[in-house]
C-alpha cells in the first residue's frame, strides 16, 4: 500500500529552543566535566596500553596522547601472563552461566505465572527467602559446600552456586503474566501443548526480560571476583578478572603499560556488547530494584 | 517493576489456526469452543491445570534446588558453624558452644572490620542518593548528543572492579597522574599517600565505589524523573526560582521513595564492598589489615586454607547479616514514616 502522505517538513531545531545560551553553555560545560571524571580514567588507560617502552605513562614528563602508538603491550600481555587461559576459562563460567539461568529461569518463572497448581506460593517464598542473604554472608559455608562437592580450584565450583539466580526466575514469572491470558487459550483449543505454548508463545513475548538475563548473567560473571578468588588455586584455572588482580603494583614489577592492555582486554567485550544491545541494558537497572 | 513487552498475535507451529490479536473481542469460533471444552476455563480461579500433578515440580525444581542448596541452606549451615571450630579444607568439627562469639566480641580486629564497613555506608550512602540525581537532573533535557552523555557516563558501571582498581591504583600512585596534577598546580609539595596511609586508602576505595555506581543510579532516577510532573518546574520557574531552589523543592520531593530505595540498596552494598579494597589496599586489606571490612575479614579469618577457622568466620558472617538485616529494617521503617 503506497499513499502519498507527505510527511510535515521536519526542520532541525535551532539550538536557541533548547534554552537560554547561558544556561546552554553552563549545561555543556558541567557535562564536560563529569565526562572527564567517568570515561577520563578508561580513556586515559587505554592510550597509556598503546605508549612504547620509551614514553613515561606517568610522572611530569607524561603525556597525554601516545607519541608513537604501538601495540606492542598487547603482544607482551600475552607473552608475560596466561592471559589467553584467563579468557577462556573466563567464557567458560560465562556460557556455563547463560546457558543454565537462560533454561532454568524461563522454565520456573514461566510455571510460576500459571495458576492450576498447588504449592506455587511456596515455590515463591523459597525463593525470595534465598534472596534476603547477601553473598558475603553465606559464602563461608557455600565454600564448605563446594570442597564436599570435590569442586575447589574447578570452574564448575565457580559457575555452580549461580547456575539459576532466584532473582531472574522472578523477572521472567513477570514477563510471562503480562502476556493476555487470550492468547494462551486460543493456543490451547488449537491444541498446543504446555511446552509448545511455551516455546511459540510465551518465549517470543518476553524476549525484552530474556535480554535483560542474559545481559546481567554475563555481566555478572565475567566481572565476578571474590567467589573465583576463594574458589579457583591454580594459576591454569583462573578467570580474566582474577589472573589481572595479579598484576596489582604491589606484588609484582609490571609494565604499566602490559597492565592496562590487560585491563582494556577485559573491558572491550562488555562495552562491545552495550553499544549493541543498550536499551537491554538500561532496562535492567531497574530490574535490579526488584533485587530488594 | 520488570520488562513488559507489547505483545504481537504470534502464531503457534505445531497447533492449527494462529491465535487472535489481544484486545480484540473473541471471535466466534472461540466462543463456540470454549462451550465444548469440559469443565470450567483452564486456569480460571485455580482450579487443576495439569493432571500430571509433577509437571509443574519438573519445570521449577532446578530453582528450587539452587534457591535452597545455595541460598537458604548455607545461611542455616552458617548460623549452625558458627558454634563449632570447623575447618576450611575440612577434617573433624566439635561443637565449641558460644566460643566465637566471645572471641568475636573481644577481637579489636573484628571491630576495626566493622568500623570500616559502617563507615563505608555512612560515607557512600548520602553522596550515592544525592550526586547521581544530580546528574540525572543533569542529562534529564533532551539535548543535542545527551545520548553519547549518558551512554558515556554509564561506562564505568561495565568495567569490573578490579580493572577499575588497576587503573586507579596507577592514577593515584605518588608519582601518578593526580599527584603530578597537584604538584604542577601547587597545591601540594610532597605526594599525597593515597595507597599507604590507611584513612586515604579508605576514602579512596570510597570513591571508587563512587564513580562505578553513578552511572548505575543515574540511570535509576531518569525513570523516576519522569513521573516529576514538568508543570510544577514551570510555574516554579516562572515564579523566579533558580536551579538549585527547584531542585531542593520540586525534584527532590517528587522522587523521595526512588531515594529512599536507593538509600538502602547502597547501604547493603557499602557493607557488601571487598574488591575495592582488595585492590586499593593491596591483598592484606591496607597497612597491617587496617582498612579491611566485614567481608574481607571473613575471608581471611575463614576461609585462610592454612589458618582459617570457618566457625569463626561463620561467627564473624552472622553478624554481618544482622548488620544488612538491621539496615534493611531500618530502611523500611523510614520508608513507613515518609509515606504515613
Amino acid at each position: 500500500m503506497t499513499t502519498a502522505v507527505e510527511k510535515p517538513r521536519r526542520l532541525l531545531p535551532r539550538w536557541r529552543d533548547y534554552g537560554r545560551p547561558r544556561e546552554l553553555v553552563v549545561r555543556y560545560l558541567l557535562l564536560l566535566f563529569v565526562l572527564g571524571i567517568t570515561v577520563g580514567p578508561l580513556v586515559w588507560q587505554f592510550l597509556a596500553s598503546l605508549k612504547g617502552v620509551g614514553e613515561d605513562v606517568f610522572g611530569r614528563n607524561a603525556s597525554l596522547l601516545p607519541h608513537h602508538p604501538t601495540l606492542r603491550a598487547y603482544r607482551q600481555v600475552f607473552d608475560q601472563v596466561p592471559v589467553a587461559t584467563y579468557i577462556r576459562n573466563s567464557v567458560i563460567v560465562v556460557v556455563l552461566s547463560i546457558a543454565s539461568q537462560l533454561l532454568f529461569s524461563t522454565t520456573a518463572g514461566y510455571m510460576l505465572s500459571k495458576p492450576g497448581w498447588k504449592g506455587r506460593k511456596a515455590v515463591w517464598v523459597v525463593l525470595v527467602a534465598s534472596m534476603m542473604f547477601p553473598f558475603e554472608s553465606i559464602m563461608v559455608s557455600l565454600f564448605l559446600s563446594i570442597r564436599d562437592l570435590g569442586l575447589v580450584d574447578d570452574l564448575a565450583g565457580v559457575w555452580l552456586p549461580g547456575f539459576v539466580g532466584a532473582i531472574n526466575v522472578l523477572l521472567m514469572r513477570g514477563a510471562f503474566l503480562a502476556v493476555p491470558r487470550e492468547i494462551e487459550d486460543s493456543a490451547m483449543l488449537d491444541g498446543a501443548n504446555e511446552w509448545q505454548r511455551f516455546r511459540h508463545l510465551y518465549l517470543p513475548s518476553a524476549w525484552g526480560a530474556i535480554m535483560v538475563v542474559t545481559i546481567n548473567t554475563f555481566i555478572s560473571a565475567w566481572d565476578d571476583f571474590l567467589w573465583p578468588l576463594i574458589v579457583l588455586r591454580s594459576e591454569s584455572h583462573m578467570t580474566l578478572t582474577l589472573g589481572l588482580s595479579r598484576l596489582q603494583s604491589s606484588s609484582f614489577g609490571y609494565d604499566q603499560r602490559v597492565v592496562m592492555a590487560g585491563s582494556v582486554i577485559s573491558v572491550v567485550p562488555v562495552l562491545v556488547l552495550f553499544v549493541i544491545t543498550q536499551r537491554w541494558f538500561y532496562r535492567g537497572v531497574s530490574a535490579g530494584a526488584v533485587k530488594l | 517493576m520488570v520488562a513488559t513487552e507489547t505483545v504481537k498475535p504470534v502464531s503457534v507451529p505445531g497447533a492449527e489456526g494462529t491465535a487472535s490479536a489481544p484486545g480484540t473481542a473473541p471471535s466466534r469460533l472461540r466462543r463456540f469452543g470454549r462451550a465444548v471444552l469440559p469443565g470450567p476455563a483452564p486456569g480460571a480461579n485455580g482450579a487443576a491445570l495439569y493432571r500430571r500433578w509433577w509437571l509443574p515440580w519438573l519445570w521449577t525444581a532446578p530453582a528450587i534446588v539452587c534457591a535452597v542448596v545455595f541460598g537458604v541452606f548455607p545461611f542455616l549451615n552458617t548460623v549452625l558453624l558458627s558454634f563449632t571450630d570447623a575447618k576450611p579444607l575440612g577434617g573433624a568439627a566439635s561443637f565449641v558452644g558460644l566460643d566465637n562469639y566471645t572471641r568475636m566480641l573481644g577481637d579489636s580486629d573484628f571491630w576495626l572490620a566493622t568500623r570500616n564497613s559502617i563507615l563505608y555506608a555512612i560515607v557512600v550512602v548520602p553522596l550515592m542518593v544525592l550526586l547521581p540525581l544530580m546528574l540525572a537532573v543533569l542529562v534529564e533535557k533532551n539535548l543535542p548528543g545527551i545520548g553519547f552523555f549518558r551512554s558515556a557516563f554509564y561506562t564505568p558501571v561495565l568495567a569490573s572492579s578490579v580493572v577499575v582498581g588497576l587503573s586507579w591504583q596507577w592514577l593515584l600512585a605518588d608519582d601518578g597522574l593526580v599527584n603530578t596534577w597537584l604538584e604542577k598546580a601547587h597545591l601540594i609539595r610532597s605526594a599525597v599517600p593515597f595507597l599507604s596511609d590507611s584513612w586515604l586508602i579508605l576514602f579512596s576505595a570510597m570513591g571508587l565505589t563512587l564513580w562505578k555506581g553513578l552511572g548505575w543510579y543515574m540511570i535509576f532516577y531518569l525513570a523516576a524523573l519522569g513521573n516529576v510532573p514538568k508543570e510544577l518546574h514551570e510555574a516554579a520557574q516562572m515564579d523566579g526560582a533558580g536551579t538549585v531552589r527547584r531542585f531542593w523543592h520540586i525534584t527532590m520531593p517528587g522522587v523521595r521513595q526512588a531515594m529512599m530505595l536507593v538509600g538502602t540498596l547502597t547501604g547493603i552494598g557499602s557493607l557488601r564492598v571487598f574488591t575495592e579494597i582488595y585492590m586499593l589496599g593491596s591483598s592484606t586489606g591496607g597497612p597491617g589489615g587496617a582498612d579491611r571490612t566485614l567481608p574481607f575479614y571473613i575471608r581471611d579469618v575463614g576461609l585462610d586454607p592454612l589458618t582459617g577457622n570457618a566457625g569463626y568466620g561463620s561467627a564473624v558472617s552472622v553478624a554481618l547479616f544482622a548488620l544488612t538485616l538491621g539496615l534493611t529494617l531500618l530502611a523500611q521503617r523510614l520508608t513507613k514514616e515518609d509515606e504515613a
